[in-house]
């Protein structure tokens, strides 16, 4: 069996997934029967709630009035003149509330999740800054919620277990695996099984069982549309790169899918490099060195062994530090339409530096991913050429991380 | 076509007595220990073996068959060395049911064709694949069907009568009706409620339907199988297998009769049941 899908050109790359939650070979609804009633009742809720105009205010209003939406879209002059090349935009999601693009999928799932009645609200995270917008949408709304979390994620983010613990979360510390993001969401997806009558699992990215990769790609899209009206905005036209980086893979979708039909535009997903491409133990690019398999209910590009067992892989940054992908990546890579790169655990690390220094904002580590390509891309490119990087999320949860790493002491 | 399963449940229906399904991983602890315990395992009294094939990521598992994954992979069991083990089995067994129960990475990556066809070189019976409901079906179960491997379906508290006629439609061999909305080996079932989801699943299916997922005891097997063909106990006994392991999980003179043991007091337990047993 090839590990690829033939490449297939089609008309339009926005209309998946087909009506069994599939991108090509990708997607799919591969859960244990004890869930699969759920996920149909959750399809059920979520196209309900996709035809009301009442849904969709609400949501709106959460998002301007809670959320902070629209985030800016800014000229970074400085980095731009830096780095001498395309013109770059920043889009602004680190200035959501919470600090992430997370709480754009959040108020969204929430709603959803009250409308189907349920009372008990569950979660994985990586980096926390999920956990931390589900522990904000859930104390907003009133609603009980647990958190699970690997243990090394807990230690290197571990100011944002603090803001979980605080907004009322429990936080379940998840030690099976190498206590990082995928163990997390075994924990979370066996929490489910186990309380099906009364709890909702809003997934952190745009992956899981069907519908949760369209749903999460349809909540975050309010990114991309932001930016097609901002850029008009600001140089009367659209843009002519695209960058975002990829753990799970929402924040790219997010800006990637309203643009996706507009075939000049170039667009890159930025994977973790980790320590290099070399050894699938020592990154977290599963679509530059991963192979298609089953995992957390959708096919998708995993890292695996010639087994088919699962390896954890390795990221600097605990949100990129996840084996698989969304399977709507997996599909827009082998039709050619998005170029998945990797970048490596120094270069971002520099790239973070970069931005602190001359723009004076402190990225995330997951998207300090996507400006390290960034830096390599724009030099590459006309001085015309419009790029928008999503900056989907602030560097506070890091700085300690980064201090160690650069062996300092805080 | 007759199964050794159905063969097994028509045999076992003749002399009034529910099946005695046991689950271990293969590999468990190591390759050596699981297959002397395989081969031990009629003679304790199984009537039908399930093996796990271990995975990294078994979602759908409690703590106990997590632990005895994690066991078999890092001694190195992989799904070939899981198929050979099951040839070695059958040189000397060629009448007990034996079913693979694990997730669908492996095997999709095998691949699916190349598995299908080593499973019946091998000597399987059956196949239990959590991760892929009736929604998926073209992908596994239609074609192991129709190379004659048993698919064998998992129904569960949440499968509503709306939903059931789905999950039994490619089901065969035997529907494996999971007691208990949860994950191996945590909660105890409630067994008036399990009567009744299997008396509903009956009515609707000519197939014995097994029960597993919490049962741990003689006395829990025994008064789950006063309304039930068949009986699955697993973490119970990958418990047992633990305990008798030192510090490093190597196992002791005693590792194989640890399990067999407590094997053969279930089977006891079933084989009083006998009057019982309902249909
Ligand atoms: C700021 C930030 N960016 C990106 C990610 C990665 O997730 P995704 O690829 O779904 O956007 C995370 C995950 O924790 C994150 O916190």
């Amino acid at each position: 069996m090839s590990n690829t899908a033939p490449p297939d050109t089609p008309n339009t790359y926005r209309s998946g997934p087909d009506e069994r939650g599939h991108f090509g070979i990708y997607g799919g609804r591969f859960v244990a029967e004890t869930l699969m009633p759920l996920i149909l009742e959750l399809e059920e809720a979520y196209e309900r709630a996709k035809a009301d105009p009442e849904f969709h205010a609400e949501l709106k209003h959460m998002l301007v009035h809670y959320g902070g939406r629209p985030s800016p879209l800014y000229f970074a002059e400085r980095l731009t003149q830096e780095l001498g090349g395309a013109k770059i935009y920043f889009k602004r999601d680190e200035l959501n509330h919470t600090g992430s693009h997370k709480i754009n999928n959040c108020l969204g799932q929430i709603l959803l999740a009250r409308r189907m009645k349920k009372t008990r609200i569950i979660a994985e995270t990586g980096a926390g800054q999920h956990g931390v917008a589900v522990a904000t949408v859930a104390a907003r709304y009133g609603l009980p919620c647990v958190i699970y979390m690997g243990c090394v994620d807990i230690e290197r983010q571990a100011p944002n277990v603090f803001r979980m613990k605080l907004l009322g979360a429990e936080v379940h510390q998840v030690t099976a695996g190498a206590g990082t993001l995928k163990d997390a969401m075994n924990e979370a997806l066996r929490d489910w099984v186990t309380n099906v009558h009364d709890t909702y699992y809003i997934i952190g990215t745009a992956a899981g069982p069907h519908p949760y990769p369209e749903m999460v790609r349809d909540f975050q899209s309010v990114i991309g549309e932001e930016v097609r009206v901002q850029m008009m905005e600001a140089e009367g036209r659209l843009p002519d790169t695209l960058v975002a980086c990829i753990g799970g893979g929402s924040n790219a979708i997010g800006l990637f899918h309203p643009f996706l039909d507009d075939k000049d535009i170039a667009i890159y997903g930025v994977e973790a490099g980790g320590l290099g491409l070399g050894n699938p133990e020592e990154h977290c690019a599963s679509m530059n060195g991963g192979k298609p398999g089953v995992l957390h209910g959708n096919r998708t590009y995993l890292l695996q062994n010639d087994d088919g067992q699962i390896i954890e892989g390795h990221s600097i940054s605990a949100g990129l530090d996840y084996p698989g992908v969304g399977p709507e990546h997996s599909w827009l890579r082998d039709t050619g339409r998005v170029n998945y790169v990797a970048v490596t655990d120094a270069e971002a690390l520099e790239a973070f530096q970069l931005c602190t220094r001359i723009e004076g904002i402190i990225p995330a580590l997951e998207p300090s991913h996507a400006l390290a390509h960034v830096q390599k891309l724009a030099p590459t490119l006309p001085a015309d050429n419009l790029l928008v990087m999503n900056l989907c999320g602030r560097g506070d949860k890091d700085v300690f991380a980064v201090a160690k790493h650069l062996g300092v002491e805080m | 076509m007759t199964t050794r399963i159905d063969k097994r449940f028509a045999a076992l229906r003749e002399k009034g007595r529910a099946a005695l399904v046991t689950f271990t991983t293969a590999g468990d602890p190591d390759y050596e220990t699981s297959l002397a315990l395989l081969k031990a395992l009629p003679g304790a009294g199984a009537d039908i073996i399930e093996m796990g094939m271990p995975f990294s990521d078994p979602m759908a598992d409690g703590p106990a068959i997590q632990a005895s994954s994690q066991r078999a992979l890092k001694a190195g069991q992989t799904m070939k060395k899981t198929l050979r083990m099951i040839r070695e089995f059958r040189e000397g067994d060629q009448d007990t049911p034996l079913v693979l129960m694990g997730y669908y990475n492996p095997i999709y990556v095998y691949p699916v064709e190349g598995f299908i066809g080593d499973c019946i070189e091998a000597g399987v019976d059956g196949l239990i694949v959590v991760d892929v409901p009736p929604e998926q079906d073209d992908e596994l179960c239609i074609p192991a069907l129709e190379a004659g491997l048993n698919f064998i379906r998992l129904a569960t508290p949440t499968t509503d009568a709306k939903r059931l006629p789905a999950v039994l439609e490619n089901t065969s061999g035997f529907v494996y009706y999971v007691s208990i909305a949860g994950i191996t080996g945590t909660a105890a079932p409630d067994t008036g409620e399990v009567h009744g989801a299997v008396a509903r699943i009956k009515m609707q299916t000519e197939l014995p339907v097994a029960v597993g997922f919490g049962v741990k005891t003689p006395e829990q097997a025994r008064a789950i199988a006063a309304g039930a063909d068949g009986v699955v106990v697993g973490s119970a006994l990958v418990n047992a297998l633990k305990a008798s392991l030192d510090e490093n999980d190597r196992p002791g003179a005693a590792t194989v009769s640890s399990v067999t043991d407590l094997v053969r007091g279930l089977a006891e337990g079933l084989a009083s049941s006998q009057t019982a047993t309902v249909k």
